[in-house]
């Protein structure tokens, strides 16, 4: 028989393997021309349980709505309560995490500022210090104080309304990190103490103290200095919530922030990002179970960060425990991070709008993470400062929109029992039912 | 003022047996350029942690026991004596000023400093100098290792020994040694002496009544080799 009488075969497509996907080969590929691995700035970009894994439950005949348009559902609230003479009071729950002078632009900082004083909510310096741009535009500022302790002096520390201890973040619990040399201007390196253009390395531990007690001491210094007045947050990264909020506690925070490996970082391995932490809904319940257990819940405020986007993840976030939430991603997004408009830039730099994180090279076309002067002057912090400030308002409403539907009168009523989850690993790690059962995965048996 | 605080020959003797760490930091804290209150001493110390942090008038404060962690953090002007030792980070992030320790440091001393002077009469525990930003110290014994990490400017004198490490991932800050050196960290190198580093070095060696010779000591600084991230190098480290 020849071939011309073969009857029709169907052909498979190719087919590619679900180990060696082809971003993954592409990766080999590239680490075995270069010999270094990937650095990148963001958060995890893999799939993973997230806030989107759980819905609320409306309320109906076992419990009443609030009317969405009439009755009134409150926002605010006060955040370090403990110790501080002068806690902070803001008027969203919704809060801008720390991000420095040196990853992103003045005015970018001029913004984040700006936005979050419109929105009557506080903003937060980083590694770098304090600019008199963002002390300036911000009504309420918490300034950072990193292992590095770039930039800190005694003056800025006196001008912050809230001081917090960074033990680590999110993107990279149990990392430091690194400014590259293309990114340190003049003034950068002015600020920093260091020659221009050589990698400024910020330490994954602090020069002064190691351990809870030391910490202890830590926090008793910087109360010293600063009269008692300044509430003291510690910010860890999300790993082993319980015992590190409880420690955090017991060494005297006013506030514990707690960031989720959703979290972004200026400039990391993507190995460390993808691959160290744990997902901001499991860390939660934990964190609040250790202040419930010391009976600090609500006497130290809980914030959480790491992937907050919308007015739900607000929403969720505080009914599985948080006073408050820190949005640092969506933040940058507001302010036009890799925004559509820039996307022949974007393709010039080999990426696309959405996907641009190579922040640490200091070439982002949108002006946000790059001390180029002419970059920069692309973004105008008023107009940036505004969106970030609309932004803001958004989430506050969706976070009321779905509270008033739960029949909670503020956002701090909300509470686990409004509820439940998507996915077994969801219902799990939030320790929430799965939908339409009264089973949470690990109780219950 | 508080009963706590007895003025004897222009002296103003704080009792901290008899108030608490608070009212001191609060009573220093709350003097300015033109205080002429100028002359402190602190009695019972016993350990206290915090002691004279934060302090910006140009006023002179003894502390007549040992000190515990931070003393005379983030000072800014005082000038600051010890009579006892210090626990870890002794003058941390001080920005001018002077801190005296008639004793020995413990860890972390002069922690990323900015600027003043910490002179350290007996030894220095480990990291003396840790990320140090622009401050003088003067070491009269020896430093226990990882000394002057990450120090980025400033001048770190030791009149002897270094611990192991020293220097490691150094920046722009001049080490000298007159004693043995365990180790070099990364990146630390024996530099030669210029003239400009012996004017440094006398100078700090006559501020801190040492009466040691520029020429007994060896420099060492960066070379410079670890300043931008190379994967050939990730052996260093």
């Amino acid at each position: 028989m020849t071939e011309d009488h073969l009857p029709h075969i169907p052909q498979t497509p190719p087919r590619f393997s679900a180990t060696f996907d082809p971003h993954t080969a592409a990766e080999i590929r590239r680490a075995a021309a270069t010999g270094i691995y990937d650095i990148r700035g963001g958060g995890t970009k893999r799939k993973l349980p997230h806030f989107d894994d759980l819905l609320f439950l409306g309320a109906s005949v076992s419990r009443y709505p609030l009317e969405g348009y009439r009755e009134k559902c409150g926002t605010e609230v006060t955040l370090g309560t403990r110790f501080a003479k002068k806690p902070i009071h803001l008027k969203i729950p919704i809060t801008i995490a720390g991000m420095s002078f040196g990853s992103l632009s003045a005015n970018a900082k001029e913004a984040l500022g700006r936005g979050a004083t419109i929105a009557g909510t506080s903003t937060t310096t980083g590694d770098g210090g304090m600019t008199p741009e963002e002390r300036g535009q911000s009504r309420t500022l918490v300034y950072q104080y990193l292992p590095s302790r770039y930039g800190m002096n005694l003056t800025d520390l006196r001008k912050a309304d809230a001081i917090e201890v960074v033990v680590g973040q999110g993107a990279k619990p149990g990392g430091g990190g690194m400014l590259l040399g293309q990114k340190i201007s003049d003034r950068v390196a002015h600020m920093r103490n260091l020659p221009k253009g050589i990698d400024q390395r910020s330490a994954c531990r602090h020069p002064d103290w190691t351990g809870p007690d030391d910490l202890e001491i830590k926090i008793l210094e910087l109360r010293e200095l600063t009269n008692w007045e300044k509430p003291i947050y510690v910010k860890v990264g999300a790993s082993r919530p319980y015992y590190d909020i409880a420690l955090a506690v017991k060494a005297g925070a006013d506030v514990v922030v707690l960031d989720g490996m959703q979290g972004g970082t200026a400039a990391t391995q993507e190995v460390f990002i993808e691959h160290a932490g744990i997902p901001i809904i499991s860390a939660i319940r934990p964190a609040v179970q250790a202040l419930q257990d010391l009976g600090m819940h609500r006497k130290v405020q809980l914030i959480v960060s790491g992937g907050v986007r919308t007015g739900a993840d607000v929403a969720k976030a505080m009914a599985l425990g948080a006073d408050a939430v820190a949005i640092g991603t969506a933040a940058l997004i507001a302010l036009g991070d890799n925004d559509p408009h820039w996307e022949d830039e974007y393709r010039k730099l080999g990426t696309t709008a959405g996907a641009y994180d190579d922040w640490h090279e200091g070439r982002d076309p949108a002006g946000i993470t790059t001390q180029d002067e002419v970059l920069a002057a692309r973004l105008d912090p008023v107009k940036a400062g505004r969106r970030l400030a609309n932004y803001l308002s958004v989430l506050t409403l969706e976070a009321q929109t779905l509270a008033r539907a739960c029949g909670k009168s503020h956002l701090h009523n909300m509470e686990p029992e409004d509820l439940v989850a998507l996915t077994i690993e969801a219902a799990a790690m939030a320790q929430v039912p799965l939908a339409g059962t009264n089973w949470i995965p690990g109780r219950n048996f | 003022m508080s009963t706590a605080v007895q003025v004897m020959d222009d002296v103003n003797v704080f009792d901290l047996a008899a108030a608490t760490l608070r009212e001191l930091n609060g009573a220093l804290q709350n003097l300015d350029a033109t205080t002429n209150q100028t002359a402190w001493t602190i009695l019972n110390p016993r350990g206290a942690h915090a002691l004279a942090v934060g302090v910006t008038a140009p006023v002179n404060i003894t502390i007549d026991g040992h000190a515990g962690y931070y003393c005379a953090g983030m000072n800014d002007g005082a000038t600051v004596v010890i009579n006892g030792n210090a626990a870890t980070g002794v003058a941390e992030n001080m920005m001018s000023g002077s801190v005296h320790v008639r004793g020995d440091a413990s860890q972390s001393a002069g922690a990323t400093a900015h600027g003043g002077l910490l002179i350290i009469d007996g030894n220095a525990s480990a990291r003396c100098g840790i990320s140090m930003k622009g401050v003088d110290i003067v070491v009269k014994g020896s430093v226990g290792h990882m000394s002057a990490f990450m120090a980025q400017s400033g001048n770190l004198v030791i009149c002897g020994n270094a611990g192991e490490a020293l220097g490691d991932s150094l920046y722009e800050a001049r080490l000298f040694v007159k004693g043995k050196v365990a180790s070099l960290g990364a990146d630390c190198e024996v530099k030669e002496m210029t003239d400009e580093d012996r004017d440094i070095l006398a100078a700090l060696l006559i501020k801190a009544g040492c009466t040691e010779s520029p020429d007994e000591f060896t420099r060492y600084g960066s070379a410079r080799k670890l300043y931008n991230f190379h994967v050939d190098n990730a052996g260093e480290y």
